[in-house]
């Protein structure tokens, strides 16, 4: 069994393990199993990284075996340096979100665990599948542990918000099964991605997959105007459900775009780059202006990562290096952030149950500790140099500079939007004076807490501080599937 | 060519003494649960399962009884699972039916009779076999939902199945009788190619066609001649529902595959347009209807419908393409397509008889109420079959779907391309009421806290056919080679 298996089956056996032990009065056993669970399917990620070859844009650590004969699917797995990161990503946020479960959750403790552990194996596989019908699979998959997580342990609308959540990415997605189908009887009868990249096809069938797929992808990025799921199924999830939902969810859209928009419908992909870009500049401008009126700190941070996002996008599509590597680096960092920013509000509605802004008022005061990662977060959030949520942002605006001086100022401004809805919170919720007796009546961090977010913080500043290692392991891959790009694939 | 080979038709042979042999032990047996007859009978069906099997793995066709009769992979093979439907039917309905006083010598044989019923239709190979095989399985139904007769809603539905039934094979009989006069023939080869030399009147064909096709969409379940169904399942004691909603729609699957392709694919350009008619319009009337409904086994009615409509499709693109590759593409598609669903069918109505308790029935949806609190395990097996009729991957719901747009989207025709379109997008209206089944039983609390009692026969067998559902979505190669070697050979001769 190689690496990538076992990052895929680890956390699901894992999973279903925790569904077996049973019922709530095993609790401890079960965060314990799940804890251990998501701790070693986290070190089996680790060699992916430490062995991955940064010269070449081949796949790497792959694996083939027949899956079924009668269509030519293949188990095949296979990471290069546009997925890599996004396995250990997975991986390192499942075991956050066990441990900032720890003693919230009470109620089916192990269906909470073995959810998010089968997740995050279904994740990574969606990372890792070089197989079209594998890559669908799991997509899909990911929908059931979700939809359960944003319906059980949800907020009081968490059955509509469960609902919407699910019919939506299904409706995106039904679209690109078809897409799926339709390439594998043009490769004649074959569901290898890689073989599609290098398939012609005439212009016109190049549109209408480039927009099966778009239906797909953006619906889970989500872009402007299919993005009102998010705001949605974040407030209603458990802690858990929107770190998760945040941190890798969304990232699944936008490594679509990286794996089949571009390199299969590279005609396609350069005659509608207009129509990606303005959706991705009004995601940046529109949604940061929305996340400012917000008054619901889940919804903020809900819109400040479609926005977020819409950098991704934007990126991919101006067809740079940099702007490509730096969208991937978004990607990664906005994984770390918006977890974090997720699981700060966590740590309040824990112990005041009330997401409201209007709620808060002074709690640097009671919460010293806290309100200093908080707002470290919230800044990161904003883009501040020296945190991982600057570098992306900066890359993706240098390259767009070259695309045009106009888009990357329109670009920008998502810095000072960011800067303003963010930091608007922070006076808010952290500074003054002590709002009211619930503020007054908080505690610190527990050593629990303070782990999580010291741990988030590390990586935030480490990869702000030296992101060398993250965008070397993408530099190769990104060149490559640039290349790709500018050739035409249509049919002579 | 005149031979019997009665060693050809050996399982239903065994099947017609056994099922007499089981209603004349039952008049001996005294047992309030009949576990004498009952397991007399379990042990038969699955010496029968086996001989289908055995059978199937020689792969070879066989014709008997003058030809009127043959024993083909795809019939065995599709009476291997009628066979395991029926027994597992069965198991889910004895403590069911014995808690309402229904368990009676006739449940066991009566069901054993449309089971020889539906391999008759299974093998034949003449349009009158078609029609015996078909009026014998009817019979033993319209029997058994009648069975509680002193029970209202279950004799009203016998009524409506009866007369509706009887209309039915009325029109597919009419319909036989003009494709006899037009061929001088109720062989089914013999009609293949006599249609095939083209000396034939083709107005006379087609209007009998027409009625064929009438009839072939009332036994399916097709809308427009639909109306039976969500009367007849929700009207019927569940134990029965489950006997109607099973073994029988491989029996339909098969003699639409013997009368259309086998004997009339000369005809597809016609029956064609009239099964796309019929698969969308029940796609999208099934899934809309099902939306409104409250009684969970009306809901599973015309859920049924619009997956009835889902299978059509994927015998509508096969002769446009030409050759028979692709023919058998889409018709294997679809006998994957009713294998699964079959078999996640009787799986939801194995839990539905598993909610019900004396003196209550679980019907409506809001019985399964916070299940997941109650039991997660049955919950979960529920939610297994709620998200594979939705066609959720990693589910075997999902292959079924796929294997069916797949041969659409092959034909490469503007045509068939758009019909997955359709079919994926009313597919997604689906999933609103499956999801909606799951949400109750995991996102809601429970009105009734009593416990779950069942028998550990029951238990495993609820557990198992969960377990395949999802295995088969796991690894669902081997199930689909098997249809596709059997339609292959099927085709070939």
């Amino acid at each position: 069994m190689g690496l990538l298996s076992l990052a895929i089956w680890l956390p699901i056996a894992c999973g279903v393990l925790l569904l077996a032990i049973g019922r709530d009065d095993k609790a401890d056993a079960v965060r314990w199993v799940a804890l251990i669970g998501s701790l070693v399917s986290f070190l089996v990620t680790l060699p992916l990284i430490a062995g991955f070859d940064t010269s070449t844009a081949a796949m790497q650590f792959t694996e083939t075996l027949p899956w079924i004969e009668r269509f030519n699917v293949k188990y095949a797995l296979g990471v290069d340096g546009l997925s890599v990161w996004f396995v250990p990503l997975t991986a390192f946020i499942t075991v956050i979100v066990v441990i900032s479960a720890w003693e919230v959750i009470t109620d089916r403790v192990n269906q909470y665990m073995g959810a998010f552990m089968i997740l995050s194996g279904i994740m990574v596989g969606v990372f890792s599948a070089l197989d079209g019908l594998l890559f669908y699979v799991f997509f899909e998959a990911t929908l059931i542990p979700m939809y359960i997580i944003i319906g059980i342990w949800g907020g009081p609308r968490r059955v509509y918000a469960a609902f919407k959540f699910f019919l939506y990415t299904l409706a995106g997605s039904l679209l690109m099964l078809v897409a799926l189908v339709y390439l594998y009887y043009k490769s004649g009868g074959s569901f290898d991605i890689l073989a599609w990249h290098k398939l012609p096809l005439p212009a016109s069938a190049q549109t209408l997959l480039f927009f099966a797929f778009f239906l797909a992808f953006a619906v889970k990025v989500p872009m402007w105007p299919v993005h009102t799921w998010l705001p949605d199924a974040h407030v209603e999830a458990p802690t858990g459900g929107s770190v998760v939902l945040a941190a890798i969810m969304l990232k699944l859209g936008a490594y679509g775009f990286l794996r089949f928009s571009l390199p299969i419908a590279p005609d396609a992909s350069r005659q509608w780059d207009w129509f990606i870009i303005a959706l991705s500049l009004i995601a940046v401008i529109y949604i940061g202006l929305v996340a400012l009126v917000q008054q619901d700190m889940k919804k903020l941070v809900a819109y400040s990562s479609i926005a977020h996002m819409g950098f991704c996008t934007l990126g991919f599509f101006i067809f740079s290096e940099l702007g490509m590597s730096g969208g991937i680096v978004q990607m990664v960092s906005h994984g770390f952030i918006s977890g974090a920013m997720f699981l700060c509000i966590g740590v309040l509605y824990d112990r005041v149950h009330s997401r409201e802004i209007a709620a808060y008022g002074g709690v640097v005061n009671t919460m010293p500790k806290f309100a200093a990662f908080a707002v470290f977060f919230a800044m990161a959030n904003s883009g501040l140099p020296g945190t991982s949520g600057f570098i992306g942002e900066w890359m993706v605006i240098l390259g767009t500079v070259k695309a045009g001086f106009w888009l990357a100022m329109l670009a920008a401004t998502a810095l000072i939007f960011g800067a303003a809805y963010n930091l608007w919170m922070v006076k808010r919720v952290y500074f003054g004076p002590v709002a009211n007796d619930h503020v007054k009546a908080l505690t610190d961090l527990n050593s629990r807490e303070f782990l999580m977010m010291a741990v988030l913080a590390i990586a935030v500043l480490w990869m702000g501080v030296y992101p060398k290692p993250f965008t070397d392991v993408m530099h190769v891959s990104v060149t490559e599937l640039l290349k790709h790009v500018a050739q035409s694939k249509l049919v002579p | 060519m005149n031979e019997m080979n009665w060693l050809a038709i050996a399982p239903e042979i065994v099947l017609l003494v056994m099922a007499c042999v089981v209603a004349l032990v039952d008049l001996w047996v005294t047992h309030p649960r009949r576990t004498p007859t009952y397991l007399l009978a379990q042990a038969s069906l699955a010496a029968v399962a086996l001989m289908h099997l055995s059978h199937f793995d020689a792969g070879q066709t066989f014709y008997a009884v003058q030809r009127m009769v043959v024993a083909d992979p795809m019939g065995h093979l599709l009476g291997f699972f009628a066979t395991i439907a029926v027994m597992v039917s069965l198991a889910y309905a004895r403590p069911y039916a014995a808690e309402r006083e229904m368990l009676k010598g006739e449940l066991i044989s009566l069901s054993m009779f449309s089971l020889l019923g539906i391999c008759v239709m299974l093998s034949a190979n003449n349009f009158l076999v078609i029609y015996l095989g078909l009026e014998l399985m009817s019979l033993s139904l319209y029997a058994l939902v009648a069975l509680r007769r002193d029970h209202a809603p279950a004799t009203e539905a016998a009524m409506k199945y009866f007369v509706l039934g009887a209309l039915a094979s009325g029109f597919l009989l009419y319909g036989l009788s003009m494709m006899y006069g037009a061929t001088r023939s109720l062989d089914i080869p013999t009609v293949f190619n006599a249609i095939a030399t083209g000396q034939i009147d083709n107005a006379v064909m087609v209007l009998g066609l027409v009625f064929v096709v009438s009839g072939l969409a009332f036994k399916l379940g097709a809308v427009p001649f639909h109306m039976w169904i969500p009367d007849v399942y929700q009207g019927a004691p569940t134990a029965v529902t489950v006997l109607v909603a099973g073994a029988p729609k491989l029996a339909a699957f098969a003699i639409t595959i013997r009368l259309l392709v086998e004997g009339m694919s000369g005809l597809a350009v016609d029956w064609q347009q009239m099964l796309i008619v019929l698969a969308v319009a029940s796609m999208a009337l099934g899934n809309l209807a099902a939306i409104a409904q409250s009684n969970l086994k009306r809901m599973l009615a015309y859920s049924t419908i619009s997956q009835m409509g889902f299978m059509l499709l994927g015998l509508t693109p096969t002769v446009v393409s030409g050759n028979t590759l692709s023919a058998a593409n889409g018709y294997s598609s679809s006998m994957f397509y009713v294998l699964t669903y079959v078999f996640t069918t009787l799986g939801t109505f194995g839990i539905v008889m598993l909610l019900s308790r004396h003196g209550h029935e679980a019907e409506q949806i809001d019985d399964l109420k916070g299940l997941a609190r109650r039991s997660p395990w049955y919950a979960a097996v529920m939610a297994i079959f709620m998200f594979s009729l939705a066609g959720i991957p990693p589910t075997v719901g999902f292959y079924a779907k796929l294997a069916v747009l797949q041969a659409l989207v092959s034909t490469n025709q503007a045509l068939y391309i758009w019909l997955a379109v359709i079919a994926v997008l009313l597919s997604l209206v689906a999933a609103f009421y499956y999801l909606r089944m799951v949400k109750v039983m995991y996102f809601e609390e429970p009105a009734d806290t009593r416990p779950i009692v069942s028998t550990g026969e029951v238990r495993t067998l609820l557990s198992l056919n969960g377990a395949a559902v999802l295995v088969f979505g796991i690894l669902p190669g081997g199930l689909m080679a098997m249809c596709a070697q059997a339609i292959v050979k099927a085709l070939g001769t």
